[in-house]
């Protein structure tokens, strides 16, 4: 395992010696100390490598990952694995605002709660939250899943696109155009995968799914011309 | 004329100017549908504009280069800042972003052959990268913005710069729509959206908000990309002395500063028409901004809207840009509104010139479609061959005139060059009107 002194050895070291990893690298374990609430920790990433940072990160950590795994042992700012491609993202204890924003695939998982606009505009990123998440949520969610085990605050889904939404807890309130859909049994074995991945054990028959009426999706006829 | 029953004269009708026909024209067109008028282009408005300042040349005082024999350098570099490898182009006059949807696979080809050919670069758009654009350009720059759609860090990585969109001229505050007429399999497969319904673009970035967040934002950026890439902040003419301001500090190594003039490929007449400033009154703010932090020329200024000649392109660098950014004047060089498509325009209810419902997908030049039929009308290799003289000619008008003024390079052009000819321009260009040491607001004058 390489162990990497953020505080010592500079941002800039750190992202481009992880660049440097090829995907047949033999260091495939990297030890991150000294995060301190640090930004752009590990960003940009794209070999199978396993990337633990040992504490709590600032903005964008792990953003626009590919292939590889970073577990983040603390809490994380705003926007963590925003734009993610692939591989997965893990969070012992909460997330900031904005958390897989855009993503377009992979796993982030936060152990803790998600602040607000998580999975905002997600792309195909499949995001599963232990606690609770906050406002505006999925807002603009276009693909993938997002599973909430607590709580959604409100706005939940506003103008949301294809994106599959699993809540177990409360929402707060629907976003324009999200609404309650039926969970069939392609929904409940969806989110069994998901909740095992996440490495959650809530059972998935206690949560219900929402999704879009598409009535944003073209300009209603009658005003058309 | 009618008579009137004693044979007595009548008055003329005469139409309002409030309320003339083509507004006349709206309200019921407004009435009969419910739906606000969603077009492409830019403001139609006249507004003050490069045409109202005027170039002095030379005179016993100020001696002229020759002119075709004497050097007039044309190169620029953009991103000297902070970007390991800054762009270098031979001309001032870039290719301003235009989404993939809105055009043709085969018009960004074009803009990539025309650009490559002229020595310039080009800009993708709303919509990802495509690799008609990347393989034709040799100068590419890849636009960040908040719909991110297709946005990836292989393409981040093969870009030659970052270009994050604030905003845009047309627009400065709105979003985008793409309607499901354009949506076709690849444009879908592009935004991971289903194919044929409308696709908006957010107004805001997802994950940053104010110029705080968007320097830690450009710290990643240039984290995933080893620094090496320029980095633009392009703003809609909106308050461009703190927009400017604040974009310099957030860390940018370009602005791009695109007026109201500027086109756009689908928005709401009312934005077009009614939001932000003509960018003849932006340019003198942001280079006023970036003179009071000491960075004009360090971080270089871009600007756009309504940019047509070589004339435009010599005043918005006598006004102190350092390259300028052209979007529906290429279309037009590449042929969109060609009058030879008069009968098909007047089919689809408009005339040459005038056709701006780009959004539709019904475009007779090929251009502005998704339509396989249509986009066979369109030939690249042609496109860009025409892209490339147009842009040849703007750079020999803009050197002309360089040359009549006594400037070895058109970055040597400079305020002292000009005059103007309305009060409105002289005000807003901080240019003296023609005849007077004056212009409205000059320091040390009363009015
Ligand atoms: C068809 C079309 C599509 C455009 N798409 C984008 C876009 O995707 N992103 C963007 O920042 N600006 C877009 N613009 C605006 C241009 O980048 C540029 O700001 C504007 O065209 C400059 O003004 P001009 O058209 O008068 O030259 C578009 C403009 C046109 C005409």
């Amino acid at each position: 395992m390489q162990t990497f002194d953020l505080e010592a050895q500079g941002l800039r070291a750190l992202n481009s010696t992880l660049h440097a990893q090829a995907d047949n690298t033999n260091q495939t374990h990297w030890e991150i100390v000294n995060p301190k609430g640090s930004h752009a920790i590990a960003v940009g990433l794209d070999a199978p490598i396993e990337v633990n940072i040992k504490g709590s990160t600032g903005y964008y950590c792990a953003g626009m990952n590919k292939q590889a795994t970073v577990h983040v042992h603390g809490s994380v700012g705003p926007g963590t694995a925003e734009n993610m491609m692939s591989g997965m993202v893990v969070v012992e204890g909460d997330a900031s605002q904005y958390a897989g924003a855009t993503g377009h695939g992979g796993t982030l998982v936060i152990k803790g709660n998600a602040s607000s606009r998580c999975g905002i505009s997600m792309k195909g990123i499949d995001i599963i939250v232990h606690g609770n998440i906050g406002h505006m949520s999925a807002f603009m969610a276009q693909s993938g899943n997002l599973v909430v085990c607590g709580d959604a605050g409100e706005a939940l889904g506003d103008s949301l696109y294809e994106a599959r939404l699993f809540v177990r807890g409360s929402v707060k309130s629907l976003g324009a155009d999200c609404i309650e859909k039926e969970m069939r049994p392609e929904h409940i074995a969806l989110l069994e995968e998901l909740l095992e991945r996440g490495g959650c054990d809530a059972n998935a028959s206690e949560f219900k799914r929402y999704g879009s009426a598409r009535k944003l999706y073209n300009f209603n006829i009658d005003n058309a011309y | 004329m009618k008579d009137d029953q004693k044979g007595a004269p009548r008055t003329m009708p005469i139409q309002s100017a409030t309320f003339s026909n083509p507004v006349n024209a709206e309200i019921r067109r407004a009435a009969a549908t419910g739906i606000y008028d969603i077009r492409g282009g830019g403001a139609k408005r006249k507004l003050p504009h490069f045409d109202d300042l005027l170039f002095l040349g030379a005179s016993i005082s100020r001696y002229p280069l020759e002119g075709y024999r004497e050097r007039c350098d044309t190169n620029v570099t953009l991103g000297t800042r902070f970007a390991k490898n800054p762009i270098q182009l031979d001309i001032p006059v870039t290719i301003a972003g235009m989404s993939f949807g809105a055009l043709s696979g085969g018009a960004k080809e074009a803009l990539g052959r025309g650009a490559t050919m002229a020595g310039t670069s080009t800009t993708t758009g709303d919509g990802g990268m495509t690799e008609e654009e990347r393989g034709h350009s040799n100068k590419l720059v890849y636009q960040y913005l908040p719909s991110r759609y297709g946005m990836n860090p292989d393409d981040l990585r093969r870009c030659d710069a970052i270009e994050i969109v604030v905003g845009q001229g047309a627009k400065p505050g709105g979003g985008g729509m793409l309607l499901g007429q354009k949506i076709s399999d690849r444009v879908a497969e592009m935004r991971n959206l289903p194919k044929g319904i409308d696709q908006r673009s957010a107004c805001r970035h997802p994950d940053w908000t104010g110029p705080d967040d968007l320097e830690i934002k450009i710290l990643e950026l240039r984290e995933i990309t080893n620094w090496e890439k320029p980095i633009y902040i392009k703003v809609g003419g909106a308050r461009p002395y703190f927009d400017t301001t604040l974009a310099v500090k957030a860390g940018a190594d370009v602005v791009v500063l695109d007026g109201m003039q500027g086109g756009t490929a689908a928005t709401q007449d009312v934005f077009i028409e009614h939001v932000g400033q003509p960018i003849l009154a932006c340019i003198r703010e942001a280079v006023r901004a970036l003179q009071d932090l000491d960075m004009h020329r360090e971080v270089q200024l871009v600007v756009s809207g309504g940019i047509r000649t070589g004339a435009d392109v010599a005043k918005a660098m006598a006004l102190g840009a350092d390259a300028v950014a052209i979007g529906t004047a290429a279309l037009i060089a590449l042929g969109d509104n060609d009058p030879k498509w008069e009968a098909e325009y007047n089919a689809l209810g408009t005339t040459a010139g005038a056709y701006d419902d780009w959004h539709e997908g019904q475009d007779p030049a090929g251009i502005t479609t998704q339509d396989p039929e249509l986009m066979k009308r369109f030939d690249p290799i042609e496109g860009g061959r025409r892209l490339n003289n147009y842009l040849k000619v703007m750079t020999l008008e803009a050197q002309t005139i360089a040359r009549a003024c006594g400037k070895n390079h058109l970055h040597n052009l400079e305020p002292e060059d000009l005059c103007a000819v309305t009060l409105e321009a002289a005000a807003m260009a901080k240019i003296p009107l023609a005849g007077t040491d004056w212009y409205p607001g000059k320091p040390g004058t009363s009015y």
